[in-house]
């Protein structure tokens, strides 16, 4: 276990400076789950890699993460489990790497989801935002590559992003390091109901509102403490062929029972498929 | 109540019909709009340099006329590098390992070692090891730091954006370049990067045809022919750019036959179009120098240095045994070798090479050290030779190689078969035994007929 030396500034003065200890892929015990999302190439595997201190691949191209790697670390006195997920546009698609990343935070059920943006393209980056805000209350935005988007000449304003939003949303460099307590801090914070968040759900039509809260209960009865119901049931709604065939054949069950298993962790084999 | 799914289907089903025409369009509008009013209330744009400094390299880079020069400059350059250094290294290696060598055999026949110990330790396995990391440790040092730097500045999305129109016309997928450049460190790594690709169409053009892309475990060998055979009747001033002009052509090809081959696959057994894809250049970034420094060495050397490694152990076990099972006066490899010999003139080549082909099917890159043990075990040398001349002398003088040889081993060497672990990584990613046997004999019939057809011509033309 090594301590971390993260850059400075604001952190040496910071309370929890000392408080966060990579620990690599010792994920046997945790207390705590926490997914990283957010579209290609935006530095998720980088926040990855300064968070557990491992050495998952980067590289600046979208698409270099096509399995998903987890690791740990502690924060304040509690064990993390961090999975780094393949970048992605929407949780629609049903490319290989997309339904990846879509399954487990659908069913994997994360204490938090961290959304990875890019500060320099936001606009793009606010979909995938907003669709898993549908999914999960539990999110927590970081807007990374700060450093990028000053060079470009642009200032964004994360209180602004959070108010709209109705989640935390925190500045974030992941190459230097820059922001990642405020960060941690922040993922604490919702995950112990400290912060409470108001996803902003953009609702459609009132009839649409209607329908989705008549399915809500059906699936919930049919499937007894289904995550994300919620969701499903717009899907359905939308005709989305890859949820009614998950639903029909019982897949959804299965997929919710395989991602919850403790045993899906980053293991030796994972690792070297993983090398690139 | 039980409620099943069926019901629940019926029940989304007869809602979604009750809903008003165009409500989907009505969500993702209002979605989109959101995002925009979202993103403008929080950016600020503080001065208006529309056209930065990224958009005017990136107008250089992919343009129709510059865009694909500067691509071949770049490979030239790193290939360049990665020749000009290798080869001072490889011999500084050599010359250390093989006296290594010698100290051991000294030591274990002062102890009075029985000399097939000896023998099997230090003239079998020791040597191929020796052989292994002295040929593949100097080319990946300096290759794939190089490549890596590339990959973290962001220059890979502008290769596939070049060649896209090209992949279109053969109907293959405009990302396989991406995979295809993830091929020139490890086939496995690049048909394990297909996973970009989402019609599973294209994406299987682009597994079975990344072996044409000369990986870490060829290039040893492609940059040894080029230098001994095709640079060495020029000034030695030149002779670091001819031996590299010589492997970027040989590269040029194998991108030839990817072309050729998936435009095949995609007119027979995979049919279709190219799919439309949308693909992000990404600002460039600073590379960051400890990284590429890290991934270079930890997780690409020394990951695949350690994997030939572990073949070439067991490898040059084999051939010390074959080697030293007497027949009359030959032995048991040589004996191989000529039965293979026909077959192998055949092909431009001959019969040693192809028993080290043989041997050397879990891992491409053991490939030459095997054929020197082999040509040395028939009574040529005891030790290894460390100087291009010295591997000259014995290819030519010794065992009859010509031109011809050494550019059908070229020829083979970029086409012939996937190693075994990119073969189970093709049999894993596509679940099916049909995917991977084709990428075999696919891969191994094109390397039979070029190769034949190269020989049969050199010869009708008497150039041998």
């Amino acid at each position: 276990m090594t301590k971390v030396n993260l850059p400075t500034e604001h952190c040496e003065t910071c309370p929890a400076f000392t408080q966060l200890e990579q620990m690599g892929i010792k994920v046997g015990d945790f207390d705590r789950v926490v997914a990283l999302a957010g579209n290609p190439n935006t530095g998720k595997s980088t926040l990855f890699n300064a968070l557990t201190g491992l050495k998952q691949h980067t590289g600046n191209w979208p698409g270099k993460t096509v399995t998903r790697a987890e690791g740990g670390f502690e924060f304040n006195k509690l064990r993390y489990k961090l999975v780094d997920l393949p970048g992605t546009y929407s949780l629609l698609s049903a490319s290989q790497d997309e339904e990846v990343a879509r399954d487990f935070i659908l069913f994997g059920q994360p204490s938090c989801t961290i959304v990875v943006t890019d500060a320099t393209a936001l606009e793009r980056n606010l979909n995938l935002v907003m669709q898993v805000m549908e999914i999960t209350d539990h999110v927590v935005v970081a807007i990374n590559l700060m450093d990028e988007a000053k060079r470009k000449g642009l200032e964004v304003d994360p209180r602004s992003l959070s108010r709209d939003l109705g989640v935390p949303a925190i500045a974030i460099t992941a190459r230097t390091g820059e922001g990642i307590h405020t960060l941690l801090g922040a993922v604490a914070d919702v995950i112990e109901g400290k912060i409470e968040t108001k996803p902003l759900r953009v609702g459609g039509t009132s009839e649409f509102q209607k329908a989705v809260s008549e399915l809500v209960p059906m699936i919930e009865q049919m499937a007894p403490g289904i995550p994300n119901a919620r969701w499903l049931a717009i899907r359905l709604l939308d005709g989305d062929a890859r949820v009614q065939k998950a639903l029909s054949t019982g897949e959804l069950g299965d997929i919710v029972s395989r991602q919850q298993r403790e045993d899906v962790q980053f293991s030796g084999k994972m690792s070297v498929e993983g090398r690139q | 109540m039980n409620i099943q799914p069926n019901d629940i289907l019926a029940k989304a089903e007869s809602l979604r019909n009750s809903l008003s025409t165009g409500f989907r369009d009505e969500i993702v509008k209002s979605l989109y709009t959101e995002a925009e009013n979202i993103a403008k209330r929080a950016v600020k744009t503080a001065t208006d340099k529309k056209y930065d400094f990224d958009q005017r390299i990136d107008r250089l880079v992919t343009s129709p006329y510059a865009g694909l020069p500067i691509m071949l400059g770049l490979l030239g350059i790193i290939i360049w590098l990665t020749v000009s250094g290798a080869n001072v290294v490889s011999a500084a290696i050599a010359t250390v390992l093989f006296s290594v060598g010698d100290f051991g055999r000294g030591l274990f026949n002062q102890i009075g070692m029985p000399w097939w110990i000896t023998g099997f330790i230090w003239d079998g396995v020791y040597l191929g090891l020796a052989w292994v990391v002295s040929v593949m440790l100097p080319p990946m040092m300096i290759f794939f730091p190089a490549f890596t730097f590339l990959e973290d500045l962001g220059y890979l999305p502008r290769v596939a954006f070049n060649l896209d129109w090209m992949f279109k016309k053969t109907g293959a997928h405009g990302k396989q370049s991406l995979t295809m450049a993830m091929g020139f460190g490890c086939n496995a790594a690049g048909v394990i990067a297909t996973r970009v690709i989402d019609s599973p169409r294209e994406r299987l053009i682009a597994i079975l045809t990344n072996n044409f892309v000369p990986c870490n475990g060829r290039f040893p060998t492609l940059i040894m022919l080029a230098t001994i055979f095709v640079a060495a009747s020029f000034p030695p001033a030149l002779t670091s750019f001819i031996a590299a002009g010589t492997v970027v052509g040989v590269v040029l090809i194998g991108i030839a036959f990817t072309f050729l081959m998936s435009w095949i696959l995609s007119r027979t057994v995979l049919k279709g179009e190219a799919s439309a894809f949308t693909l992000e250049l990404p600002p460039y970034r600073r590379p960051n120098i400890s990284r590429i420094l890290y991934t270079s060495i930890i997780d690409r050397t020394i990951f695949v240095l350690w994997r030939a490694m572990q073949t070439a152990a067991p490898a040059g076990a084999i051939i010390w045994v074959l080697a030293n099972i007497h027949i009359g006066d030959s032995n048991l490899a040589r004996a191989i070798a000529d039965w293979l010999n026909p077959f192998g003139l055949l092909l431009g080549l001959d019969g040693v090479i192809l028993l080290a082909y043989i041997i050397a099917i879990p891992a491409n890159e053991i490939v030459v050290p095997t054929m020197m043990m082999v040509y040395m075990g028939a009574g040529m040398m005891v030790n290894g030779p460390s100087s291009n001349n010295e591997i000259f002398n014995l290819l030519v003088n010794g065992n009859g190689w010509t031109m011809l040889t050494a550019i059908n081993l070229m020829l083979f060497a970029l086409l012939h078969n996937p190693c075994a672990t990119t073969i189970m990584t093709i049999y894993k990613e596509t679940k099916s035994l049909k995917w991977a046997t084709l990428s075999v004999v696919m891969t191994l019939g094109t390397a039979f007929v070029v190769t034949f057809l190269t020989a049969s011509i050199a010869r009708l033309l008497g150039w041998v």
